[in-house]
């Protein structure tokens, strides 16, 4: 049996895939990211804070 | 919070006194003077050397990955020409191809990053083990569902249960274990349970699976092709190499950025909660 394929359906499918798949890791990972870090300086403030001031090592 | 440098934990090795009296490597003995002088990687083991690093690193991987990779596709889209034998669906392999080099190179991470966890106790090891394991497992998953894309024009079946596929299949469930060892290893850490081990462990005995993977196609029959790229061969014609070696590039530079994002996540958390913890004891 010989089947006829519309090969572009299948390429755009697999570009879909690669290209949504890595913009959303790529989106998802800068995003933890920049939460992670504002928590860690959100701490390091009240804590500086609750030291009178002065700068912590 | 400030992470001690630790000292590495092995002393000058009795092998090799000689190489770590003069600070050379003498011939055959390289190997030994990097364990006994791991200076220059030890260099990176403060944090926040290594944050001011990362810090321009990151968006100078993520940009010109993201530029490089959006180039090379489009360029095997729009430009490349339909193969002789595949037709179009050749310019599937401008994606699929780099994903998997990725899923492999991902475990190649964690699996050195765990041997230098376990061999000097380098504070930011186990973090970029840690980090490669998402961004690796992402790429595996994408390799696997644009293979099988791949596969059902040009072999007529979704999947088969070959050498390649089976291995690579496996290695995506090896991801999955990883990343579960490593989040329970996480909660365990304070505790003191040597989970952290079990993890790194883990990393290394399961980087069996890489060259598995990478030699299945030559020691079991398979629908897949043997390997088209070699030690300084191709049997690849240069306009389909060209695009797939920038493609290949730009998913590398990508996967470095972000690696080394996840490892400033890491730190920032490992970070805020030791500052909260010792809160909470004052």
């Amino acid at each position: 049996m010989h089947e006829r394929l519309a090969q572009w359906d299948f390429v755009i499918a697999a570009y879909a895939i690669g290209v949504i798949g890595t913009c959303l890791m790529v989106g998802w990972t800068l995003v933890a990211m920049r939460r992670a870090e504002m928590r860690r300086d959100l701490v390091r403030g009240s804590a500086r804070a609750n030291s009178g001031g002065t700068p912590e090592a | 919070m400030q992470m001690r440098r630790r000292s590495p934990p092995l002393g000058p090795c009795p092998a090799a006194p000689q190489v770590a009296e003069h600070r050379q490597p003498a011939a055959g003995v390289a190997g030994l003077y990097w364990i006994d002088n791991p200076a220059p990687m030890h260099g990176f083991a403060n944090p926040a050397r290594f944050l001011r690093l990362a810090r321009w690193l990151t968006p100078l991987l993520l940009g010109s990955g993201l530029l490089l990779a959006s180039g090379a596709l489009l360029w095997g889209l729009l430009v490349v020409p339909p193969d002789r034998l595949m037709g179009d669906t050749v310019r599937i392999l401008f994606i699929h191809v780099p994903c998997v080099w990725l899923g492999m190179a991902g475990w190649s991470t964690i699996a050195i990053s765990s041997l230098v966890e376990l061999v000097w106790r380098h504070p930011l090891a186990a973090i970029s083990g840690r980090a490669a394991a998402v961004p690796g497992a992402a790429f595996t998953a994408m390799g696997l569902a644009t293979g099988s894309i791949w596969g059902r024009p040009t072999w007529g079946t979704w999947w088969v249960w070959d050498g390649r596929l089976t291995s690579f299949l496996i290695l995506l469930f090896l991801y999955f274990g990883y990343i579960a060892l490593a989040n329970a290893a996480q909660r365990d850490a304070a505790a003191g349970s040597g989970a952290n081990r079990v993890t790194a462990i883990f990393g290394i005995v399961g980087a069996i699976n890489i060259p598995i993977i990478n030699r299945s196609v030559v020691w079991w029959n398979s629908l897949h092709q043997p390997p088209s790229i070699t030690m300084g061969k191709s049997s690849i014609d240069g306009t389909f190499l060209w695009p797939l070696l920038f493609a290949a590039v730009g998913f590398s530079l990508i996967f470095g950025g972000v690696v080394l994002a996840r490892m400033r996540m890491l730190l920032a958390d490992i970070q805020a909660e030791a500052r909260l913890r010792r809160k909470a004891m004052a």
